[in-house]
């Protein structure tokens, strides 16, 4: 164990963990909008946002940018990577709705029990992954460079590059206007009317089944946009892609105290922040191993995860 | 006839909460509906407002069949229930819990201010509250949310169940002041109760419900002398 890095690193590392953290925060929000709603929790989330990936991936190729060998102009950069993130938010958003229509509106409307909804939603998840590693040839797929990533400034160790700019202010820029659509325009009000009380939000008139698609429907559109910000920081997607980082946006999701929006947010950056720091010091191949043991850890001695239920409030 | 209930019967799996019961309300009155645990009372009202299936009979509401009408879109139509437990969203602040009760209209944002303010005038108490999370409001506070909130959707008959359960006395008699205020502006009311007294007194008309089965209907003030009813839901008979 090499603590010594972790000091001349941190701000780097700090960086970092807020960037892969922000990204987390943006998939993790659709484990929690899913779980608030249906109290299910959506496993297949994983593969709407590996599914984002490869919608980008896709443009790219289309685009004719692979092997792309000198970086974009910035204005150009923008606007290709703006078409990126909408594509795959759409993609990634009407796949999620589609899923839920598909995978458990039927069960849902049988009153069948939660676990028959969870199996069918690790059935679609194993479709998905299945379907993705026949059709990509189980390959890793890269993506071009379309950016340069030359640090704009520093501060310490920590190099602020343009992706990692650009992710940030996407990312915090839909988490607000993510509150705005949950608490100011009717349908997010039906969302957070159904996830506090479903039996009432009925007698209020509140169309449930087009709020839980409102719901899949924002959950996806987010992990669409994660996705985009996920390639351009990663460059390289798999089939697979989605195992990990749906386990770790989970994590996070868990560890604020799911259904809680709030929590999945701060849930994700401790993520991020922790993944970032336990990598150096007990080195990179730890990290996934840190991930499932704050999960256990987390589901063992504290369920209702940082916020638990005290900050009832602050639920969906 | 405002609400007309046929024959209605409804049933949890095999057991048979309400067995064949008829029941209506003109435009503009009153009627109560008092009954024993068990009666069956939140049962016709969560059919009323469609969370339930009956097995059978017609309701009719302004002389439409709604079987039909999905149970959200029946706060359209003028149907709106406060329901047992009151069902306040408890994450939702006072003001946004009130905002719900307009959800069904798509321009629910429309005169939206005016609304909350027929309300508070109502319930005074209620604006001093209004940015306090509905979770945290008192008993009482969340009955007038709840009644509050209810008549947010403009109803032409609101469905109460059980508005003075668990409230001090005091408390039950401001409740029962305002059923009757907001049937002076036109609401027709179906009140679900236990305190058989205040609502017999209260109602115009009224219906005895026991087991699934109305036993006894008339005037609330002439059921209030009835021997029989004495006996059994206001402990003061022979
Ligand atoms: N979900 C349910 N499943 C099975 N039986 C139920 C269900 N809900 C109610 N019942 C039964 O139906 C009958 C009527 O219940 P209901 O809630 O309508 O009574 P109530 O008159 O409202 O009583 P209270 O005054 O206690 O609220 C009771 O015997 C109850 O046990
Ligand atoms: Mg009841």
């Amino acid at each position: 164990m090499d603590f010594s890095i972790l000091w001349t690193e941190f701000f780097g590392l700090t960086l970092d963990g807020i960037v892969v953290g922000a990204i987390y925060a943006l998939v993790s929000l659709g484990y929690t909008l899913v779980y608030g709603v249906l109290r299910l929790i959506n496993f297949a989330h994983s593969e709407i946002f590996m599914i984002g990936t490869f919608t980008s991936l896709g443009l790219s190729i289309v685009f004719g940018f692979t092997g792309l060998e000198e970086p974009l102009g910035i204005v150009l950069f923008l606007l290709v990577f703006l078409v990126m993130a909408l594509a795959s938010g759409i993609v990634s958003g009407m796949s999620a709705v589609l899923l839920e229509f598909v995978a458990y509106r039927r069960l849902r409307r049988r009153g069948a029990s939660r676990l028959s909804s969870l199996i069918s939603a690790i059935g679609a998840s194993f479709f998905l992954v299945e379907f993705y590693r026949l059709t990509t040839e189980s390959k890793d797929w890269d993506f071009p460079r379309m950016l340069s990533k030359d640090p704009i400034f520093s501060i310490s160790s920590a190099y602020f590059t343009l992706d990692k700019i650009i992710i940030l202010l996407g990312a915090f820029g839909l988490m607000f206007g993510l509150d705005r659509i949950i608490n100011k325009t009717r349908l997010g009000r039906g969302i957070r009317a159904v996830s506090q009380d479903e039996k009432t939000a009925i007698l209020m008139g509140v169309n449930v089944d087009r709020v839980i698609s409102f719901t899949f429907l924002v959950g996806g559109v987010l992990a669409g946009f994660a996705s985009t910000f996920y390639m351009l920081f990663y460059e390289s997607t798999k089939f697979n892609v989605g195992f990990l980082l749906g386990i770790s946006a989970f994590t996070a999701a868990v560890l604020g105290g799911i259904g809680n929006i709030r929590g999945a947010l701060v849930g994700s950056f401790v993520l991020g922040l922790i993944q970032q720091y336990s990598s150096v010091v007990l080195g990179y191949n730890w990290r996934d191993v840190v991930t499932f043991v704050i999960l256990v850890f987390v589901l063992l001695f504290k369920p209702t995860g940082l916020f638990g239920e005290a900050l009832q409030r602050a639920r969906v | 006839m405002l609400l007309e209930i046929n024959d209605l019967k409804v049933s949890y799996g095999k057991i048979q909460a309400i067995k064949g019961i008829s029941l209506n309300i003109k435009a503009g009155e009153i009627v109560t509906l008092v009954g024993a645990n068990g009666a069956g009372k939140t049962t016709l009202l969560k059919t009323i407002s469609g969370i339930l299936k009956p097995a059978a009979g017609v309701i009719k509401f302004d002389g439409k069949d709604i079987q039909g009408i999905a149970p959200h879109n029946r706060v359209l139509e003028g149907l709106c229930q406060a329901p047992e437990g009151r069902g306040i969203f408890p994450g939702m602040t006072v003001l946004e819990n009130l905002e719900m009760g307009k959800y069904a209209r798509k321009d629910w944002k429309s005169e939206l201010s005016e609304d909350i303010e027929r309300i508070y005038t109502l319930f005074p108490r209620l604006k001093e509250r209004q940015s306090q999370a509905g979770g945290t409001l008192s008993g009482g506070e969340q009955q007038m949310l709840s009644i509050g909130r209810a008549l947010m959707s403009r109803p032409r008959l609101l469905l109460l169940d059980e508005p003075s359960m668990g409230l001090a006395p005091m408390f039950i008699q401001q409740i029962f002041k305002i059923i009757r205020e907001i049937q002076s502006q036109g609401v027709s009311i179906l009140l679900v109760e236990q305190n058989a007294a205040q609502a017999l007194s209260c109602a115009n008309r009224a219906y005895i419900l026991e087991t699934g089965n109305i036993v006894k209907e008339g005037a609330g003030k002439d059921l209030l002398n009835d021997d029989a009813i004495k006996k059994a839901y206001l402990g003061t008979g022979a």
